[in-house]
């Protein structure tokens, strides 16, 4: 579904993302984890060429992203979701203008929006707040708007860029929650990155971890535990857990 | 019960009322038809900005600067020449009109460009993510998240072209104030100015409080 090829990112001299390979199959909940400023942000930008490459190849679907150009590019970030930490929601539009906005850029016909947007905002159990504006709302409840604003134009991925960091336990619990019947339900590939274990491990198929811009270890987790873990890794994962430093391990 | 003076120089004060909804009316409508554009251009033009351009947003910035920079008084004079190629006369109120757009402009696109910078640059990512065109940005997240800054731009805008208007006298361009001067100045009837200054507190007091309602209604954040 999605495979990156020996890409790099450089933001003036320092290079951000090294010569990263990776492949998420299609269906899959792939984690990205790794300490602050390891670069997983611009990873998961990357992927839908907010970020464009300085070298390598993002393919998404058979296409090679950043060999696209303008309206090309447009219209493939319709069809990938991404939800942010801070949710992004416009202030000034309610709850269903904020979700209607990928159909309109999407010119989805007009009769078909309002029944579309109403089907997201039930999905996530917002539907009573649809007049409400973002500001009305707790941070939990703005976060599932933006992922009902994510999925209206039902995308074959779906980008979460630290979507629970935000969040109290509970909160964060009935947004992966939602995250996983997206998966489950759709069948939509969601990558997320987190610096929080826990999140990762409770949601994700597979882990790529991430340090200084380079692809540190990736990872297998099962109902049973981490797998596929080299010795490092192992260490790596238990002093980010704990908060420890990442160049530590 | 309308003063004495006020009574006699009726005619004369709704002409000259008159001439300054002209100026500003006009004023208003260059803001918001070029001023608008131009502001959101400088500010897409900034660093860091979806079509950032260090030589557009120079010259622009440039441009803008040295209008603001001139009195506005050696602008009118300035522009003289430019007024009479447009208008074919650089007197009276359609010839004041020129420079007042000019002003105008440069005045309300740099509140526009500062009023753009306040939208949480996480608002245009999103937009970006969600495979929005530079049009789509513009009108479905910018203007829409900055109405309120916007609204609040125009009417510090409107009351300073009103002020701007005064001045319009030394190319015929007539208007409330240049009645305050002329009649109420140089004739020596100081009541009949401080009557006008009133009037014009009054439109000033009437245009914010409009302004700030109506940004206040709009702002939902």
């Amino acid at each position: 579904m999605i495979t990156l090829d020996n890409v790099s990112k450089l933001f003036g001299s320092f290079e951000a993302i090294q010569s990263i390979s990776l492949h998420i199959t299609s269906g899959e909940i792939h984690g990205i984890i790794g300490a602050s400023g390891t670069g997983k942000s611009t990873l998961l930008r990357l992927m839908n060429v907010i970020e464009h490459p300085d070298a390598g190849d993002v393919i998404i679907a058979g296409k090679t992203l950043n060999h696209l150009k303008g309206k090309q590019i447009r219209h493939i970030r319709q069809s990938l979701g991404m939800i942010f930490q801070g949710y992004h929601l416009v202030g000034n539009k309610t709850v269903f203008d904020n979700v209607v906005v990928p159909l309109e850029l999407a010119k989805t016909p007009k009769k078909d929006r309002r029944e579309r947007v109403m089907e997201s905002l039930r999905f996530i159990g917002l539907e009573t707040l649809k007049d409400h504006y973002p500001g009305q709302l707790s941070g939990g409840q703005k976060q599932r708007v933006a992922i009902a604003r994510a999925i209206v134009n039902q995308p074959q991925v779906l980008l979460c860029d630290e979507p629970t960091s935000s969040l109290d336990p509970n909160t964060t619990a009935e947004v992966l929650e939602v995250l996983q019947r997206i998966n489950q339900k759709f069948g939509v590939t969601i990558v997320i990155v987190s610096h929080e274990m826990e999140v990762i491990e409770s949601i994700c198929e597979r882990v790529t971890v991430l340090a200084d811009g380079q692809v540190y270890d990736e990872l297998e987790i099962k109902p049973t535990g981490i797998h596929k873990m080299e010795h490092s890794a192992e260490g790596f994962v238990k002093r980010l857990t704990s908060g420890g430093d990442i160049n530590d391990a | 019960m309308m003063p004495d003076i006020l009574v006699k120089y009726q005619t004369e004060i709704w002409v000259s009322i008159g001439e300054t909804f002209i100026m500003v009316g006009f004023s208003i409508l260059a803001a918001l038809c070029i001023g608008l554009p131009v502001g959101t251009f400088l500010f897409l033009c900034r660093k860091g900005q979806l079509l950032e351009d260090q030589l557009i947003f120079s010259s622009l910035n440039l441009i803008v600067n040295i209008i603001r920079s001139f009195p506005f008084l050696l602008l009118v004079i300035f522009l003289i020449p430019f007024t009479r190629f447009i208008i074919g006369t650089a007197i009276g109120t359609a010839a004041a009109t020129v420079p007042m757009t000019v002003i105008a402009i440069a005045h309300y696109s740099r509140l526009v460009e500062q009023s753009l910078l306040d939208v949480p640059k996480g608002v245009m990512e999103a937009a970006v993510s969600m495979g929005a065109s530079v049009k789509d940005i513009i009108i479905k997240f910018l203007f829409v998240e900055a109405r309120s800054a916007l609204i609040l731009s125009m009417t510090t805008s409107t009351i300073s072209f009103i002020s701007y208007s005064t001045i319009m006298g030394v190319v015929g361009g007539g208007g409330i104030g240049d009645f305050a001067i002329r009649y109420g100045y140089q004739q020596f009837r100081t009541d009949l100015m401080i009557y006008i200054i009133i009037i014009m507190v009054i439109f000033v007091q009437l245009i914010q409080y409009a302004g700030i309602t109506l940004a206040r209604k709009l702002d939902k954040r």
